[in-house]
């Protein structure tokens, strides 16, 4: 698992995000995904005619056919919120290998201004295709997707280790300070330990301010080889580790509601960069629920398994502490649209520029984009450097 | 009486719902393994063989994991209030899903013993659901 092969071979080159404080946007479906792409390739200093990749959580052809792309790579892998971290990870791949130069990766989603167009919400109840095991084995007993899920691993974590609601709710607490310097983020206001505790139950013992968001967002990003990134319009962010783990589909198939898959794929996107956590600068863990993000702090190798909660208790996650995480604050209070592994790596990508004004990390080096997808169910980890660490 | 979300029925599973017609609690065992798996399928998971056999479970088993949903799930009544969800160890080695009856929601913790109770369905099957033991 220390295999090294794709460090510092590819960068992101470009990246886009829409993103508004009312959650909502005027444009959506293939308008919004288009003028991401046009927006992520401008940042690159790069055109349409130079995209010969395409990657898509969905049917990637489609997008191509409308873009008018006619790629020799396509990827349609689609495994819920970290479906962007496993598109990079792949596209760095096929890079190093030649099979393409300059990949777009791009997603939109509307869910909250679906809702006033009458197109019906596309959050909850099982979004993946095949067999769906869900229906018979799980549904009947009623468990609120997705918070119920994930609040079964919040009751075993709690039982295991001791960890407390208030802890919690510091990562909310943390995750809002960062959203209040952030003028696109859903939510500004501060908030406190009380509040999080205060809010409505919704699946014990996660309360509502544990819950992310639902809003409208899209992005995109573009990568290419380290060669051509030389030369573009910005700064290139090299790719230094990338990898994948995924252990089950149904929270009731988890093997164990306490450690995620990201303790395979944490270590080894590290072992690939050659880096320790201690290294790292810049943290963007999908924070799906407050749990979600305890959980990568401990897969992920910042803290033993089960010292989350009071790894967190401190606010070292906050603006001035020393693990800064989640910056543009997060799927908690800046946007979470369904699959929010997107905004991880613009977010990072943006810090390692230097390009967050009020909530720019100082001088940040190596940041690292760790994606949730399903209900923890597939884990993807992306290590992320500057120029100065290639 | 609960609403549920009617299960549909796999045809890996319909021995698994008949029983339950009956009050019988059966869990799928591959005879090569020797070993019983969760959720029914047409193939034993760690073998990816079989034959396939339906054996009697104990009823009895722990309560691994448990949330009280407040916001109700799938076709659950708003109006029938918070309920529990658990996740339950069987004595026979798998976890399933299921809902913990029989207590106030929030008396179920994790670590509990629990015992099978079944609910009715409008069919004439049962859902497995666990009551402090
Ligand atoms: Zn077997």
């Amino acid at each position: 698992m220390s295999d090294r092969t794709l460090r510092g071979l590819t960068a992101i080159v470009g990246v886009a995000d829409d993103v508004s404080p009312t959650g909502e946007l005027e444009r959506h479906g293939r308008r919004l995904e288009a003028a991401m792409v046009s927006e992520a390739l401008a940042d690159a200093g790069l055109t349409l005619a130079d995209v010969d990749g395409i990657c898509y959580a969905g049917m990637a052809t489609g997008l191509a056919e409308y873009l008018g792309v006619h790629p020799r790579y396509v990827d349609g892998t689609m495994v819920g919120g970290s479906s962007y971290e496993l598109h990079l990870e792949h596209a760095a791949a096929a890079i190093a290998a030649g099979l393409c130069e300059v990949v777009v990766s791009v997603y939109a989603a509307t869910p909250r201004s679906d809702r006033r167009r009458g197109a019906g919400g596309q959050r909850g109840g099982p979004a993946f295709g095949g067999p769906n095991p869900m229906a018979e084995w799980e549904m009947p007993y009623g468990l609120a997707m997705p918070m119920g899920a994930y609040a079964l691993a919040a009751s075993r974590h709690m039982a295991c280790y001791g960890t407390t609601s208030e802890q919690l709710a510091q990562i909310a607490v943390d995750t809002r300070r960062w959203a209040a310097m952030n003028p696109r983020a859903r939510f500004r206001d501060p908030i406190t330990i009380a509040d999080v505790l205060a809010s409505p139950m919704q699946a014990s013992p996660l309360h509502l301010l544990d819950c992310c968001l639902v809003t409208d967002g899209a992005g995109a990003f573009v990568v290419t080889s380290a060669e051509r990134a030389g030369d573009l319009a910005k700064p290139p962010i090299y790719v230094l580790g990338a990898a994948t783990g995924s252990d089950h589909q149904m929270i009731s198939q988890m093997p164990d509601l306490t450690t995620t898959a990201g303790a395979r794929s944490g270590p080894a996107a590290f072992a690939m960069a050659g880096i320790k956590p201690d290294e790292v600068d810049l943290l963007m863990a999908y924070d799906s629920f407050t749990i979600t993000a305890l959980l990568h702090l401990e897969d992920l190798g910042f803290c033993p398994k089960g010292e989350g909660g009071a790894f967190a208790e401190d606010g070292k996650l906050g603006p001035g502490g020393s693990l800064p995480t989640n910056t543009n604050g997060g799927g908690l209070s800046y946007t979470h649209p369904g699959q929010y592994g997107m905004f991880l790596l613009v977010e990072a990508v943006r810090q390692l520029r230097g390009e967050c004004g009020s909530r720019q990390v100082i001088d940040p080096q190596i940041g690292v984009a760790h994606g949730s997808g399903g209900v923890l169910s597939t884990m993807g980890t992306i290590v992320l450097g500057t120029g100065s660490t290639r | 009486m609960t609403k549920f979300f009617e299960p549909p029925i796999s045809d890996s599973a319909i021995q698994f719902w008949d029983s339950t017609r009956e009050r019988r609690l059966v869990l799928p065992w591959c005879a090569a393994c020797e070993h019983p798996f969760w959720y029914p399928r047409e193939v034993c998971p760690r073998c990816l063989g079989g034959p396939v056999e339906w054996r009697e479970a104990s009823g009895s088993g722990e309560v691994h994991a448990v949330s009280v949903q407040h916001r109700p799930g799938p076709m659950r009544d708003p109006a029938a209030g918070p309920y529990a969800v658990a996740l339950v160890d069987l004595a026979e080695g798998v976890r399933i899903m299921t809902n913990i009856v029989g207590c106030e929601p929030d008396a179920a913790t994790v670590g509990m013993a629990v015992r099978v109770t079944w609910e009715p369905l409008a069919d004439g099957r049962h859902l497995a659901q666990f009551e402090p033991a």
